[in-house]
């Protein structure tokens, strides 16, 4: 099938539906929004905990509400949602036009021309073969997010003697999902010397039900043929590497690993998408268009976040900047970089404009206290100051700034004392 | 059904596979008797899939003579069976007047193995045919008549083609007893099921020195030698078209680089003498040293770009006895092979106990060699006693029931994608999203007995890409489920005891 769009979101996650959602709020008729998998909502789907929609609804939803709350509006304004159907290739013909490849359980092969492509195509996890755990290579180690697709979505329990990898979020949330199904989980264990995971999730997942967490320590070898069988321990000396002298042993049926996430950003490189090797995500300018006029990005494609609320707020100024592109409304003024100071692992966008105020989102190196978030601009002027007691590389910043004057160069964000 | 049978073949490798094929041309009943679930599972699955050129092998031993004729029938053999094999060529590449040395000597050994259109190239040209070598490098050996396979691919299509000339091939049927009753040989396996015939042909891989035992044979023992393996993303690219080894010193063969036939570049391996045959563990050691080596070959090669690694045992063949009992060298076309027993080298032919035939210790080049050992064999069993019959019945095609997608989308050849969607909906539903496989390559590969998720792995891709299974574990099951009946709690990854799934927590999923 061969059609014409105005645009082609790519991934009905919760970022992919807001920008649908907000490009038709911002006058465009014709747009399809398309996912591999059978239901839109993407990763929330899996997510039946609470803790969704604090700041965006004012109310505590599971990750299947807030999808639905998204769902509806899609429904609402007859966007063309197209599911079971996979992306599998991007081609840009010129500014205007981009040609997106589709191949449907339903339709079969589809030639799609749109104006605009929004990426929107969340995150795949981190997995054993990237982190190169050495041992054995039994049944039974899986993502924390293939777990809980099993257990919550599938209605299967991997296994009852669980060891974790990684305090990631997913792993937090899996370890007292488990716990609640029946499993044993018998420890979390982080390669860094404070957690993966937010806060609440280490107090609400592990010091509830009494779950050790061992910081700085690995897993450095597995045990076990044709199903794990357990998995030997060992701290970490300053270098990352195992102390193999004071490695213990923890039998297990089950090793989930949450060890960090990866934009899916294969169809965003093909096409020739510039991505940021801190974030992994697209280089994005203030609209969140990247390098290639007439495709955007958004949500965990672009960054990983750790609360979706932000996710849609992100994703909607990109359907609005889309929108603003498919009208040849977009004008740029003059970009001025911005420069990572002390401790900022990265900052989003890597550009803002002159003459404008912008909304950053950032992550520091590492957990630190009692420290001020400072941006100036080269010319001295400072544009933003906030103290804060805690900082961890777990939670988002997102700060707006001021105004930035014309005469500046570049600004410069930094922690300092 | 009777388990009587001329020929038992015990293991299907590629060797256990390419002589069951082989014997397929004959009028003969004949089994094959794998312990694992499903075939290709061994020493077979795990290997680098390198057609080797051939001057490796010192030319005195069965590697040498058997390398290049084995080498020599794989179009045929592709064009037969329809597996994917690509004539790439190989270099071994030289940084030092040392070195230059050492190519010289491989290339004399090589023209002595009968290497085809073997030669020795300069810097230039070497770094025309491969950029992205390390620019350090002075002249490398060019052997073009290398190639690389999918060796599960090569050994599942064999057994089908076995299978279509009607040989019986048993999984899940561990031999654990034999014994010479006269004229035959008794066996027995581990589930209590008892099978005889006339001739055994012991393709056991690691295991072959077990089996050897039962009848009596103590002559050799297989040594495990690990090696280790790392396979990059996709999306690096195939970074060199050749495989490229470095020159071998005296204590390793060294890591090499490979563009497998399936698109990624692997990596490895290692090669370490351990003990336990079915330790298959990977190490810190292991990955810096592939990693390492590798570097120095393509310098652009990253640790953080594997997405996976396996181990992969080498079944060498050392003499654990004084006596070495002579082996027969027995036919013409192969006179010349020294009659004794070589350490490390492929173990072939009959043996003192009459009847019995060995096809052990196959190590490296033993996928390439496989065609050949094949026929060896065969000409083994004839100068036993076996009356070969040509069965003119026998097809010696196998064709895919189905194509792959992927292969297609690379191509960007939609139109195609179109006509196979139209001709079966099936591939229309992808079911792994990082190889591109579909659900009409899933169930075709169940159809024909793959029904764990490594077997369906091995004959489709699904779950060897970047995301590792994530995506379609779930997906997969599902379809396992849905066509042979299997709760889904008893699907395994490899076999009993590798379940995926433990209880379902409410009833009525799925
Ligand atoms: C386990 C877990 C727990 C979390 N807990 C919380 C919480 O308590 N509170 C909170 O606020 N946030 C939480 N989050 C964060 C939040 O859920 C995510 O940030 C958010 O879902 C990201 O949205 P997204 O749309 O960018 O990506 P996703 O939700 O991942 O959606 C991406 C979609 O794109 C589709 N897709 C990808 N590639 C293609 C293609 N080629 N073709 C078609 N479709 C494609 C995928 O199928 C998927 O549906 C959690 C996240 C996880 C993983
Ligand atoms: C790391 C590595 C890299 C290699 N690279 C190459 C290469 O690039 N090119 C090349 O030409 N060669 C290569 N090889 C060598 C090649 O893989 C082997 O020579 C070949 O796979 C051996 O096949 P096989 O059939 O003898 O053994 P296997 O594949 O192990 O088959 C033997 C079978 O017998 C079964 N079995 C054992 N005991 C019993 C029993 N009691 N009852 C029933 N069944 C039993 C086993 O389960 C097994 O399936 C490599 C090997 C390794 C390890």
């Amino acid at each position: 099938m061969k059609k014409k769009v105005d645009a082609v979101i790519i991934g009905a996650g919760p970022a992919g539906m807001a920008a649908a959602v907000s490009l038709r709020e911002n006058g465009i008729k014709n747009i399809l929004l398309v996912d591999r998998e059978p239901v839109a909502g993407g990763i929330l789907q899996q997510c039946i905990h609470n803790g969704f929609g604090v700041h965006h609804f004012k109310e505590e939803l599971t990750g299947p509400e807030y999808a639905e709350r998204y769902i509806e509006q899609i429904n609402k304004n007859k966007i063309d949602l197209w599911l079971d159907s996979c992306v599998i290739d991007i081609e840009n013909n010129s500014k205007n036009s981009k040609t997106v490849v589709i191949l449907s359980k339903e339709r079969g092969i589809s030639y799609i021309t749109a104006k605009v492509v929004v990426l929107a195509m969340g995150c795949r996890e981190r997995n054993r073969g990237n982190i190169n755990i050495p041992g054995r290579r039994p049944a039974g180690i899986m993502t924390a997010g293939t777990a809980q697709k099993l257990v919550n979505i599938y209605g299967y329990l991997p296994g009852r003697e669980v060891v974790i990898l990684g305090s990631g979020d997913i792993g937090l949330i899996m370890a007292r999902r488990m716990t609640w199904e029946g499993a044993n989980v018998k420890a979390v264990i982080e390669l860094q010397s404070y957690p993966g995971g937010l806060n609440r999730n280490i107090v609400q997942c592990l010091n509830d039900f009494n779950i050790p967490l061992y910081l700085s320590h690995t897993i450095s070898n597995i045990l076990g043929n044709n199903r794990i069988e357990a998995v030997e321990v060992s701290p970490l000396d300053e270098n990352f590497e195992a102390i193999k002298s004071e490695s213990f042993t923890l039998k297990c049926d089950t090793l989930l690993l949450s060890v960090g996430l990866i934009p899916e950003n294969e169809l965003s490189i093909k096409i020739g998408v510039k991505l940021d090797p801190v974030t992994r995500g697209a280089c994005v300018d203030k609209n969140l268009m990247t390098n290639i006029p007439g495709i955007f990005s958004c949500g965990n494609v672009l960054q990983v976040h750790d609360l979706v609320d932000f996710v849609s707020e992100e994703a909607k100024n990109c359907g609005a900047s889309a929108a603003k592109y498919i009208n040849g409304k977009l004008e740029k003024s003059e970009e001025i970089p911005i420069r990572k100071g002390n401790l900022i692992r990265y900052v989003l966008p890597g550009k803002i404009e002159k003459g404008k105020p912008a909304l950053l989102s950032l992550r520091p190196i590492n957990p630190a206290e009692n420290l001020y978030l400072v941006i100036t601009t080269d010319t001295g002027v400072e544009l933003f100051k906030r103290k804060y007691k805690n900082i961890f590389p777990s939670v988002m910043l997102r700060i707006n700034i001021d105004i930035v004057p014309d005469d500046a160069e570049f600004i410069e964000i930094k922690f300092e004392k | 059904m009777t388990n009587k049978y001329d020929v038992i073949i015990i293991g299907a490798g590629v060797i256990g596979a390419a002589i069951a094929r082989e014997l397929s041309r004959y009028h003969l009943d004949v089994a094959v008797l794998e312990k694992e679930i499903d075939v290709s599972f061994g020493v077979s699955k795990a290997n680098s899939g390198i057609i080797h050129g051939g001057f490796h092998a010192p030319p005195d031993t069965l590697k040498g003579k058997l390398v290049v004729p084995g080498n020599r029938k794989f179009d045929r053999l592709c064009e037969e069976l329809d597996f994917p094999f690509e004539r790439n060529g190989e270099l071994m590449v030289a940084f030092s007047e040392d070195e230059i040395h050492t190519l010289q000597f491989y290339y004399d050994r090589g023209k002595k193995n009968n290497v085809p259109y073997l030669e020795i190239i300069g810097k230039e040209r070497l770094l025309e045919l491969e950029p992205n070598l390390n620019p350090d490098v002075e002249c490398a050996l060019y052997a073009p008549s290398a190639g690389v396979i999918c060796p599960y691919e090569y050994c599942f299509a064999l057994i089908e083609n076995a299978k279509q000339n009607e040989v019986n091939v048993i999984t899940g049927e561990k031999v654990i007893w034999l014994e010479k009753n006269g004229r035959k040989f008794d066996v027995k396996t581990e589930k209590g099921n008892k099978y005889s015939a006339r001739y055994i042909v012991n393709a056991a891989g690691l295991f072959a020195d077990e089996i050897a035992r039962m009848v009596g044979i103590t002559n050799f023992k297989i040594v495990p030698r690990k090696g280790e393996e790392y396979l990059l993303d996709r999306r690096v690219g195939k970074l060199v078209k050749r495989v490229i080894f470095p020159c071998p010193t005296k204590k390793s063969k060294g890591m090499l680089i490979i563009p497998t036939v399936d698109g990624p570049v692997m990596v490895g391996p290692t090669a370490l003498d351990i003990e336990d045959k079915t330790d298959f563990s990977t190490t810190r050691d292991g990955l810096k040293t592939v990693f390492n080596h590798a570097q120095k070959l393509v310098p652009s090669i990253r640790a953080t770009d594997a997405i996976t690694s396996f181990v992969g045992l080498r079944p060498a063949a050392t003499s654990n006895f004084s006596i070495i009992t002579k082996l027969f060298s027995v036919i013409k076309s192969f006179a010349g092979i020294k009659s004794e027993y070589i350490d490390g080298d492929f173990i072939l032919g009959r043996t003192a106990v009459s009847g019995f035939i060995n096809a052990a210790g196959i190590q490296s080049p033993g996928l390439t060699a496989s065609p050949i050992i094949a026929e060896y064999i065969s000409d083994a069993l004839l100068k036993d006693g076996l009356k070969l019959e040509k069965n003119p019945a026998f097809n010696p095609t196998r064709k895919r029931r189905v194509k792959h997608l992927r292969s297609i989308l690379e191509k960007k050849d939609f139109f195609e994608v179109e006509k196979l969607v139209k001709e079966n909906k099936k591939y229309s539903n992808l079911i792994c999203r990082c190889e591109n496989v579909t659900e009409a390559e899933i169930v075709d590969a169940i159809k024909m007995g793959h029904t764990t998720l490594d077997g369906i792995k091995f004959a489709t891709r699904a779950g060897t890409g970047r995301c590792q299974a994530g995506f379609c574990t779930t997906r997969i099951l599902d379809l396992i489920h849905r066509e042979t009946g299997i709760p889904v709690e008893q699907i395994t990854k490899k076999g009993q005891g590798s379940e995926i799934v433990l209880t379902p927590l409410r009833k009525g999923v799925v």
